[in-house]
């Protein structure tokens, strides 16, 4: 008992291998989509790689990546494949591709599915990585004379700029690290030396932020140092003072902007996802179709499109008994060592095996 | 004396009719180009509109929306005719259109030369209005409280920050103006007092400069305040200091920015010019082969086509007279009446 049956006629077909043919044409745009999409995400994070910690969260473009090429040569097939549909001479030399070929369409699918779930799973990872990257990044702000190092100034503080945001956590992240290089620092000062005595590691910490924390959008000129003082100042209250620096953290800012971004492509990879197995469905049906009508006495009459040749149950067992078969079989090969024999049977077996692999998928 | 005479058979009649249609729809799209490219100087000139004291600049962009427009009309219309062209029952309908059409095409496409010239000679307009415009933004830093000018701070400040530069002409700038709000100033401290009574107009004037002045890429945190005193920091030498706060001045990286812009715009702007010139060439060329075809029995004959049937001189004249006739009359008019006038009065 076939699933889901529909009965084609000889011009139903033809329209059906146009169709197709369009919305294969269709998904190798969507496939190149998907890749550009994946480019853009991992050029975004490589642009902040220096605040990362580790590339985990770089799966996802990479898969991303993956799964637009494949695709792209996917759909290109089965765009080939329903050019030769309707020509009986020039079908049955696709055959044997078609069973690799729906294994392929789902294993993508299945791929753009991940890549949606991880984008969310790999949230937590994100921001352990940008935790420890922000940390080294603010520790390391004043080695601007140390090689390996002495861009990172410069990368903390147009980060801190462009995405308006302070410190790692918040501002206060800078009290508790030097980032004023010894190179700058009058040891003969007493205001230097009282710093350096006040804590055990003997660090010149004070209660001051770099200028890249400043926000434009305040009424007042910046106020960098001796911010914990409101005496220092006139007219300014430590406690209330909201728009003198930027109050977002920097790591806050950037899980923001990274979510942002992989929300808006969730829409466009999941429409992907939709036409990919329409052309997989629609193939499916094409395929039995045009080989129902080839083995008809009159091949411009009506035959029958089906997506499995028995129903799910029967096919899963059909496929568990060949695989066993051939496990079984290897064993027999390995043990008494009859190549030719175990040879033939597994050629057979493989080729009803791979049938009957491909043709679960679908329903599943 | 005719210009420009060629001969065209009629298989060459037949290509410039094809020729020219598929250069008329890429000319259609190199209209659709120039428009577009028209709004993006628009809206760059347009984000800036608070550093800018007067809106002579925009006459360019203007421009170049305007040709944009026409000459999608224009090359709609090419099209359409060479279409009609080699139809000996259809072209002749166009015969009292062409001749208007040809001036006003050839009115925008001088027009689309002119917005490139002006684009380069636009340059000191753009920069003495950059300069007041700077002057004024740096003048009402401060002035935070007083409606209208509320948000100069923070323009200046994100402009200093994105195009990396310091003032007006450089951060000197910054010495000669209050930039801290009086708000912020205890004047009963002795600093202050001291400031506000060394110049003759009361102002809190000090050598230091705001902090969207610091360059990211110095190697020392920045130093914004007491620039010209070398024993206020350590380690620090005002004279040699380069990498502290950004040198250029902000004119000077505006105006470098919108003339890269105008630059860019001017090179497709001029190819631009140089299809729809030859757009025009080849209908001329292809009207009057197919004219001299027209009323004859054998349309395969071989046929002349010229650009213009007198001299450049005689069709300039041509053009100009019934304007200059119009003009003239009505001076012959207004003389008349005045000497009649006069006569009377004399009498």
């Amino acid at each position: 008992m076939a699933l889901l049956k529909m009965k084609f006629t000889q011009q139903r077909r033809v329209r059906l291998a146009q169709g197709l043919w369009l919305l294969s044409w269709l998904a190798v745009m969507c496939g190149a989509f998907i890749f550009c999409l994946g480019v853009y995400l991992k050029t975004e994070l490589l642009r902040r790689a220096e605040v990362m910690d580790n590339t985990e969260i770089h799966v996802v473009p990479n898969i991303l990546m993956m799964v637009g090429l494949a695709s792209i040569g996917t759909n290109w097939v089965a765009s080939r494949v329903c050019q030769d549909s309707l020509d009986a001479s020039r079908f049955p030399r696709w055959k044997v591709l078609l069973l690799a070929w729906f294994a392929v369409a789902a294993l993508l699918c299945c791929l753009l599915i991940a890549v949606v779930v991880l984008s969310y799973a790999l949230q937590g990872r994100l921001e352990e990585s940008l935790k420890v990257g922000l940390r080294n990044g603010i520790r390391f702000y004043k080695d601007t004379d140390v090689p390996g190092r002495c861009f990172q100034k410069e990368t903390i503080d147009h980060l801190q700029m462009e995405f308006r945001c302070c410190g790692n956590n918040n501002f206060k992240d800078w009290f508790e690290v030097q980032w004023v290089s010894n190179r700058y620092l009058d040891f003969t000062s007493k205001d230097v030396k009282d710093r350096i005595r006040s804590n055990v590691d003997g660090r010149f910490l004070l209660d001051g932020v770099p200028f890249s924390c400043c926000n434009p959008a305040s009424p007042r000129p910046c106020l960098q140092y001796h911010l914990t003082d409101s005496r220092a100042h006139y007219n300014y209250e430590y406690q209330s003072e909201e728009l003198n620096l930027y109050s977002r953290g920097c790591r806050q800012a950037l899980i923001d902007y990274y979510m942002d971004l992989m929300n808006s492509t969730g829409p466009g990879v999941l429409s992907v996802i939709l036409i990919q197995m329409s052309v997989l469905l629609s193939l499916r049906y094409l395929q039995t179709a045009v080989e129902g009508a080839m083995a008809l006495e009159n091949p411009e009459g009506e035959s029958e499109g089906y997506l499995l040749e028995k129903d799910v149950k029967q096919t899963f067992e059909d496929c568990k008994a060949k695989v066993l078969d051939m496990l079984k079989l290897a064993q027999v090969d390995a043990a008494a060592a009859e190549v030719s024999p175990g040879a033939a049977d597994a050629e057979k077996t493989v080729d009803n095996t791979t049938e009957k692999a491909a043709s679960p998928t679908p329903a599943s | 004396m005719v210009v420009m005479k060629m001969k065209f058979p009629f298989q060459k009649r037949v290509k410039l009719a094809q020729g020219l249609w598929l250069l008329s729809w890429c000319a259609t799209v190199a209209g659709a180009t120039t428009f577009t490219l028209g709004c993006v100087l628009k809206t760059e000139l347009r984000r800036r509109a608070e550093v800018m004291d007067n809106a002579d600049v925009h006459i360019v962009p203007n421009t170049l929306m305007i040709v944009g427009l026409a000459s999608l009309g224009i090359n709609y219309f090419a099209s359409k005719i060479c279409q009609d062209a080699l139809d000996a029952g259809r072209f002749p309908r166009w015969k009292n259109f062409l001749k208007p059409y040809f001036a006003a095409s050839c009115f925008f496409t001088v027009l689309m030369l002119l917005a490139v010239i002006m684009s380069y000679a636009m340059k000191g307009s753009l920069e003495s209005s950059l300069k007041i415009g700077l002057r004024n933004g740096i003048r009402f830093y401060k002035d935070t409280d007083t409606p209208g000018r509320c948000f100069q701070k923070q323009n200046i400040d994100r402009l200093q920050m994105e195009f990396q530069c310091c003032g007006n002409n450089d951060f000197r700038d910054w010495f000669e103006v209050q930039w801290i709000s009086n708000r912020y100033l205890d004047f009963s401290s002795k600093e202050v007092k001291d400031r506000i009574k060394s110049n003759v107009d009361g102002r809190y004037l000090l050598d230091g400069v705001p902090f969207s002045c610091c360059n990211p890429s110095s190697p020392r945190p920045c130093i914004q305040y007491q620039l010209t005193n070398n024993s206020a920091h350590y380690n620090y030498d005002y004279q040699t200091e380069e990498l502290n706060i950004y040198l250029r001045g902000c004119r000077e990286a505006l105006v470098n920015y919108y003339m890269g812009l105008m630059n860019t715009i001017g090179a497709g702007v001029l190819s631009i010019f140089i299809l729809q010139g030859s757009v025009l060439v080849s209908l001329r060329f292809l009207q009057t082969a197919m004219e001299a075809v027209a009323g004859k029995e054998n349309t395969e004959i071989e046929t002349e086509g010229y650009l213009l049937e007198k001299s450049v001189k005689d069709t300039v004249m041509e053009y100009l007279n019934p304007v200059l006739k119009f003009l003239l009359l009505t001076n012959q008019v207004e003389e008349g009446a005045t000497t009649s006038g006069a006569t009377p009065a004399a009498t």
